[in-house]
């Protein structure tokens, strides 16, 4: 009576087929990374040491280390945040707080997407247009920031609207009745409980920040300097201009230069990434819901 | 207000009419709460008794598209008047809810809200005198000894009854006058529900207590007078007695017989 027919035999066995494909391709994803981070390990370690971190490159950059271009990222990327955090945060509490859904708010929403979708090299005439030019910053970490941070904005603004969005509106609810104003309801209510998830998009937004190339190529990044920057004025070295000078842009580079300036980017972007998720996993422990 | 005379009615409507866009949820409503009695509404969903409620501390504007007619008077005053404003209303209404929603804060910190939304930032109150609000409150809602060890524990680690007892708790240290609750039971179990229509009645007295409610049995058991709407009109509102037992309108009689619900 509850013998498995044909069909359900056949049915059983499409089943497993598709179960096994769609694990394939899950698989396929990882492939990808791993063996990208195998190659960077395997062919960057040999030239990692405190002295390639610490020093600056020497004879027409063959040899010596990346200390310039390190220092540079960390400034490039610190000024970045400084200016999209604040101003992406802004805006999405504004669209998911107090806006309400009519042709005004739309068009921003839309405005967002597209500026999501703007190809980096745009963002990168846009920057040299804007800020090197018009503000005449001339070419200066400033000015290679704002552009780095206008291109990230979208990211944060969308995944802090998220993270706004999950808290519940009941809390709200519950905050308004009692009489308290929107911004008393942002502050000890909805803000610390997403606090979680807009860390989430800052991650994100440094890790792309971190590697991004063409934005800076013409707006504050330079090939080489001897000095480290003094100030958002100077220009800076910046390890993914550095990458890319080093593979392409420069003859007798020893092969496995390139391979370590990668491996120092990509370790610095999981440092960071791990420092925000340790923290994020602090915070969401203390959530109390 | 004038001082040294008790108002009689806590809230009264006067021809209230409410839409939202363009779809109309009240009519006309005429209704008279008297000062420290509980009064229940009952209805068929949607015949606008919650929207009724909501309106009482004007948290339906919120919703852009809500367009009022008529007055409310909550304590003599007329709510839609210009020099009104919604905050201190709210301070002297609270609102209690159907599902419990505490804040994800710990229960102390629940019950010290409000107070802090209503108190400067420079009339930063002592610890000892937080503590006296906190016990107050948790005792007024029959709540302290059972929490009164774990007051720094989240609030939502609590039972639904003990979580929407202390959703009553936070209203009470900004001394409100009028109490609110949209079906505050619908959520909890017999037991839960049971207790917190025993809190009602202690609290009857202190405060005005408008109650909305889908279950008639508890309309019948937990107040003193009853409303009865319909399609956004206000059909009987008389003491709870005389609507279950002798009700005048036709309307009415079907509803509690359960010929519609």
């Amino acid at each position: 009576m509850f013998e498995a027919s044909e069909l359900n035999i056949r049915n059983r066995k499409v089943q497993r087929l598709f179960r096994i494909l769609f694990l394939l391709m899950t698989l396929l994803l990882i492939l990808p990374v791993a063996i990208i981070l195998a190659i960077l390990t395997w062919k960057g370690s040999s030239v990692i040491n405190l002295s390639f971190l610490f020093t600056s490159p020497t004879e027409g950059m063959t040899a010596g280390g990346i200390f310039p271009a390190l220092i540079g990222t960390i400034w490039l990327v610190s000024v970045a945040l400084l200016f999209s955090v604040p101003l992406g945060v802004a805006a999405a509490v504004y669209l998911s707080e107090y806006a309400r859904d009519n042709w005004f708010t739309r068009t921003i929403n839309l405005a967002i997407i597209n500026l999501a979708g703007v190809p980096s090299i745009v963002h990168a005439l846009f920057g040299v247009g804007a800020f090197v030019l018009f503000f005449k910053f001339g070419t200066c970490i400033l000015a290679a920031s704002l552009t780095l941070g206008i291109m990230t904005l979208p990211v944060v603004i969308v995944s802090t609207w998220n993270a706004l969005q999950a808290v519940p509106m009941a809390f709200r609810e519950a905050c308004w009745n009692m009489g308290a104003t929107k911004w008393q309801t942002i502050r000890r209510i909805v803000l610390p409980n997403s606090i979680s998830g807009i860390l989430t998009g800052i991650i994100l937004m440094v890790s792309q920040t971190a590697g991004e190339t063409a934005p800076i190529m013409f707006t504050g990044a330079a090939f080489f300097l001897p000095h480290l920057p003094h100030s958002v004025f100077d220009q800076t070295m910046a390890l993914s201009l550095h990458l890319f000078v080093l593979a392409t842009q420069v003859p007798g580079v020893p092969e496995d230069l390139p391979y370590g300036v990668a491996f120092v980017l990509i370790a610095l972007v999981m440092v960071m990434n791990s420092l925000s998720i340790a923290f994020r996993v602090y915070l969401r422990g203390k959530k109390k819901w | 207000m004038i001082a040294g005379i008790e108002p009689v009615n806590a809230v009264e409507t006067i021809g209230l009419n409410l839409w939202y866009g363009t779809f109309q949820a009240l009519m006309d409503v005429n209704i008279r709460v008297k000062k420290g009695i509980i009064t229940s509404l009952i209805g068929p969903s949607g015949c606008g008794k919650s929207t009724l409620l909501r309106s009482i501390n004007r948290i339906n504007e919120r919703l852009g598209y809500v367009r009022v007619e008529g007055a409310i008077r909550v304590l003599e005053e007329n709510i839609y008047a210009g020099d009104v404003e919604p905050v201190q209303l709210r301070k002297q209404v609270g609102m209690v809810f159907q599902r419990p929603n505490p804040l994800p804060l710990s229960i102390r910190e629940n019950v010290l809200f409000g107070h802090g939304i209503h108190t400067p930032a420079s009339g930063k109150i002592s610890r000892a005198e937080a503590d006296g609000i906190v016990e107050k409150a948790l005792r007024q809602v029959l709540l302290w000894d059972k929490v009164k060890d774990r007051l720094k524990k989240k609030a939502t680690s609590l039972s639904l009854e003990e979580q929407q007892k202390l959703c009553i708790a936070r209203l009470l240290p900004v001394q409100p006058q009028v109490l609110l609750m949209d079906e505050p039971c619908s959520a909890l179990d017999p037991k839960g529900t049971e207790a917190v229509e025993e809190l009602l009645w202690d609290l009857r007295g202190q405060f005005t207590i408008l109650i909305v409610t889908h279950n008639m049995a508890q309309a019948r058991r937990a107040s003193d007078e009853c409303a009865f709407m319909l399609m956004g009109e206000l059909i009987e509102h008389e003491t709870t007695e005389e609507i279950f037992v002798t009700p005048r309108n036709p309307k009415t009689a079907d509803y509690i017989e359960g010929r519609y619900g």
